[in-house]
């Protein structure tokens, strides 16, 4: 019974050596920072996937009522509302919706100026009433540094002061006005609506649809692309019977991508203007789920090599300085073409745009300032400015 | 999410490394980076104002510590100011006499409903209590629809929707619900409103009166700004509120909001929510939280986690081998899933000291889960034999496995290596056991350096500057000390290292306990 151990031969021993070396390598082996990773994969495979189907029980589930009439009578109050406002319009409802949160900064600069020499001290309280309307340390620097610039030293009023101050900052925010234009062709022209969770992507999406829709008289699919969400179909589909646009939904926990697709077929099939994909909220250091948005690009781009036309990032007015990091992970995987700034109508000022256009110069589109089928408003940089400082 | 803060003070406090004593330039410096650092992650100005204060006064003067250095120093202040914010213990959530409600509040988007489901579940699993569920959210489309069908998802009873109902009325019949049918808790989930909606905070008051909640739960996103403050101030002085829960803490937001809002309120942080699942909740640890501010790890979290996932059989059965030095391709597997489980290889880095940065990058080259499952593959290729002797794997074998595996040969290589390295670290730490480890570790060192261990290791110094502060020294409580010890004491089952990072971590804890001390010099 000696075979198992009778010598080996020649090659075989030279194997075992060479394989000896690769399990012991003569020095302590350094930290290898492996790359060979695969492509990651895709958010379905992870998530859990819910089970329960229940559109159809969406009819036992009490909603306001949204009426055809109640919708028009609700878009035509608002309307009067803001007719009746001196002004009209823009300005006035956002200064009305931030006229608490900047009564503290107006008053504020009403403390701390009446008519004295501007100072560094009086300088560095300027730069802190910036940073707590969310500019950020480093802008509000700048902010503050131009607009020191000829002024220190001299006495100034407090009129001038907040002036001044709206320039500044006008002139940081005029280069990212923009309106979501929609041109006659490509049809559909594809826009793709995403940002982390809870941001208002949905409710921007009904917002916009009843715009273009009712308001501007476009063909308008809507496709529903956030299968993740409990009763996130539902929601959309109650926005787009306000906005009496079709949807295209998919069961919950269906590929995204799918629904991307098939809305866009229906989209050509109904020879609409303009195809609006909502998606899930996901934070955009999850690589997953930002590997499932570009899918759906890639799926569009089957179709149309230049879809989506624009991809719309939807960010929460009350979001401080991570809206950069937002913005810049969001642009680099999905080439993010605008912005929308919702919730401007709370405490938050949403001061960050101004550092946002200032770093990445995308425009911003549209600002929510309500809950109401017409608070979606274009957006005004020299109003916004005047807003922010109390004038 | 908190380990870019973490990043920036230890990026300014490196540049006081190497100074004999901290003067005031030195915390001058250091204050302002702290103040730009603070703000950048979003702690609201009043309290950063404070806080940078509170640093300056104990910075310079009679609390300089003549073994530490001013970095350390610094480090040390900083951190218990943090702690001293955050609040210095974790608070768990009070119950009363059944059914006791407890009232979800928040600004819109910030997470109230899945929040809801997500504590429901927590108390369902963790405290086995009876929860029922209801949505007092009559504004938003489907709101009502989405709670009902987390509760099909969770397995937690939801209250049936009566058509119209307003939300006081809707709160009175869940309670009365629960009363009839013997639930716990009624977690009240309302509508989403601003903070200056007085008839919205009105009827969260109202709500409030009318069930007299145990519980009243700010809901706050990790990434809220400058308002964080105004929002918590107004819910507290309108509704009142009891704790804060903070969510998409698995974001990448510094959470500065946290910082703020519980120095504006005074009310304790209870829980937080880390991810998509169901069970991604956590209590919310000041300490702990403390630490991955500083960038110093969330060893403590990564150790409960282990102890709650890690099959306690299996890892007994490990600690037996590993006492005798063997560590082969089932221990491995073993690793490997309970990584898995644990939540993968970002989850577990993020949680060790001083690799919040290294998780990023690691990410950025695309070593992530997938990786795993690849080592996993591998090993699941081999035969039982292969397993318990790897000795046995040679070209052809390895051929074999790399083709039944989906994967490569240097693949394979390079697993082989990981299986002998930690085979070697068990032998040696066999033989040396802690005290000669310690000894090892001095040998490597400069002679500088080993004398300053050695001068910060000796109990007597050690006593003496501990005299005067509070706590375990300038990192905190060492989350080794207890190791042996309690039941949450990290199980043998981890103790080899982290299979997937190879050799980055082959030292496992022990090892790495005493690196941070090294660090800490």
């Amino acid at each position: 019974m000696v075979f198992w151990r009778k010598k080996r031969n020649a090659s075989e021993q030279e194997q075992e050596e060479r394989d000896d070396k690769l399990l012991h390598p003569s020095r302590e082996p350094e930290i290898e920072p492996p790359t060979d990773a695969e492509e990651p994969s895709l958010a379905h495979d992870v998530r859990e996937v819910p089970e329960s189907g229940v559109l159809e029980e969406l009819a036992e589930t009490p909603v306001p009522a949204h009426t055809r009439l109640s919708d028009a009578r609700e878009a035509e109050v608002q309307r009067e509302a803001r007719a009746e406002e001196d002004g009209g319009g823009w300005f006035s409802r956002l200064s009305s919706g931030l006229s608490k949160s900047t009564r503290k900064i107006s008053d504020g600069i009403g403390d701390l100026i009446t008519k004295r020499k501007l100072d560094d001290a009086t300088l560095e309280q300027l730069e802190e009433l910036l940073i707590g309307a969310d500019l950020g340390p480093r802008t509000a620097a700048r902010v503050v540094a131009d607009f020191a610039q000829g002024r220190f030293g001299k006495e100034i009023g407090e009129q001038e002061v907040r002036e001044a101050l709206a320039d500044s900052i006008a002139k940081i925010l005029e280069p990212v006005t923009g309106e979501l234009t929609i041109p006659d062709a490509p049809k559909p022209f594809v826009i793709l609506v995403a940002g982390v969770n809870g941001v208002g992507k949905t409710t921007t999406i009904g917002k916009l649809a009843w715009q273009y829709h009712v308001n501007r008289k476009k063909k308008l699919v809507i496709g529903a692309g956030d299968t993740f969400r409990a009763a996130a179909i539902e929601q959309l589909q109650i926005w787009s019977e306000r906005a009496h646009c079709p949807l295209v939904a998919k069961q919950v926990g269906a590929d995204a991508a799918a629904v991307a697709f098939e809305s866009y077929e229906k989209a050509v099939e109904e020879g609409a203007d303009i195809l609006m994909i909502d998606t899930a909220g996901r934070l955009h250091n999850k690589a997953n789920l930002m590997a499932e948005l570009q899918k759906i690009v890639r799926v569009l781009k089957k179709r149309d090599e230049t879809a989506p036309h624009e991809v719309l990032l939807v960010l929460d007015a009350t979001t401080g300085q991570n809206a950069h990091s937002q913005v810049e992970v969001y642009r680099d995987m999905l080439d993010v073409t605008g912005l929308v700034v919702t919730k401007l109508d709370g405490s938050a000022r949403g001061g960050v745009v101004v550092s946002l256009a200032d770093q990445f110069k995308l425009p911003i589109y549209a600002v929510g300032v309500g809950e109401g089928i017409e608070d979606l408003q274009p957006f005004h940089p020299k109003e916004y400015a005047r807003a922010l400082v109390g004038l | 999410m908190f380990e870019s803060l973490g990043d920036k003070l230890t990026g300014v406090l490196d540049k006081l490394r190497g100074k004999g004593a901290l003067t005031e330039d030195d915390v001058n410096a250091a204050a302002r980076e702290i103040r730009i650092a603070l703000l950048e992650a979003d702690v609201a100005l009043p309290v950063v104002k404070e806080f940078i204060e509170r640093v300056r006064e104990r910075a310079v003067g009679q609390e300089v510590i003549k073994s530490v250095t001013p970095a350390q120093q610094v480090v040390k202040i900083v951190h218990d100011t943090i702690v001293e914010t955050l609040g210095s213990e974790t608070a768990e959530l009070k119950f009363a006499t059944p059914p006791c409600a407890f009232l979800m509040v928040g600004l819109q988007g910030s997470g109230k409903t899945t929040s809801t489901a997500k504590i429901a579940r927590f108390l369902t699993d963790k405290q086995r209590k009876k929860v029922l569920m209801a949505s007092l959210d009559v504004n938003r489309p489907a709101a009502q629809e989405q709670l009902r069908q987390l509760g099909e998802q969770t397995g937690v009873a939801t209250l049936p929707v009566v058509k119209g109902q307003q939300p006081v009325d809707i709160a009175k019949r869940a309670m009365d619900t629960a009363r009839k049918e013997g639930f716990d808790v009624v977690m009240l989930d309302t509508a989403g409103r601003l903070s200056i909606d007085e008839a919205l905070m009105n009827e969260a008051a109202e709500v409030k009166k009318a069930t007299n909640p145990v519980e009243t739960i700010l809901v706050t996103d990790a990434m809220t700004g400058q308002d964080a403050v105004n929002t918590a101030r107004a819910f507290d002085e309108k509704v009142g509120i009891s704790a804060i829960m903070l969510t998409r803490v698995d974001g990448d937001a510094r959470g500065g909001a946290a910082l703020s809002m519980r120095a504006v309120t005074g009310k304790p942080i209870k829980l937080m929510g880390v991810g998509e699942k169901w069970d991604a909740i956590e209590p919310f640890a000041p300490d702990r939280i403390a630490g991955r501010i500083l960038g110093m790890g969330d060893v403590v979290s990564l150790v409960e986690k282990a102890s709650e996932t890690v099959d306690q059989e299996k890892a007994l059965k490990l600690a037996q081998k590993f006492k005798k030095g063997q560590f082969d391709f089932n221990d491995m597997l073993t690793q490997l899933q309970q990584m898995k489980k644990m939540g993968g290889m970002g989850a577990l880095m993020q949680m060790l000291p001083g690799m919040g940065k290294m998780a990023g990058q690691l990410e950025e080259h695309g070593v992530d889960d997938s990786m795993l499952k690849r080592q996993e593959a591998i090993i699941l290729s081999m035969t039982k034999k292969e397993r318990e002797k790897p000795d046995l794997l040679n070209a052809s074998r390895k051929k074999r496995i790399a083709a039944g595996s989906g994967t490569s040969v240097q693949e394979i290589n390079r697993l082989v290596k990981q299986q002998m390295q930690m085979q070697t670290v068990m032998k040696r730490m066999r033989k040396m056991g802690m005290g000669k480890m310690m000894g090892a570790m001095k040998g490597l060192m400069g002679d500088k350096d080993a004398a300053l261990l050695g001068q910060s290791l000796d109990p007597d110094a050690l006593a003496r500057d501990m005299a005067g502060l509070k706590d375990e020294g300038p990192l905190g409580p060492n989350p080794f000390d207890d190791m042996g010890k309690g039941p949450k004491g990290l199980p043998p089952g981890l103790g080899g290292g982290l299979p997937g990072l190879g050799s980055t971590l082959t030292g496992g804890f022990p090892a790495k306990g005493s690196g941070r001390k090294k660090k800490k010099r």
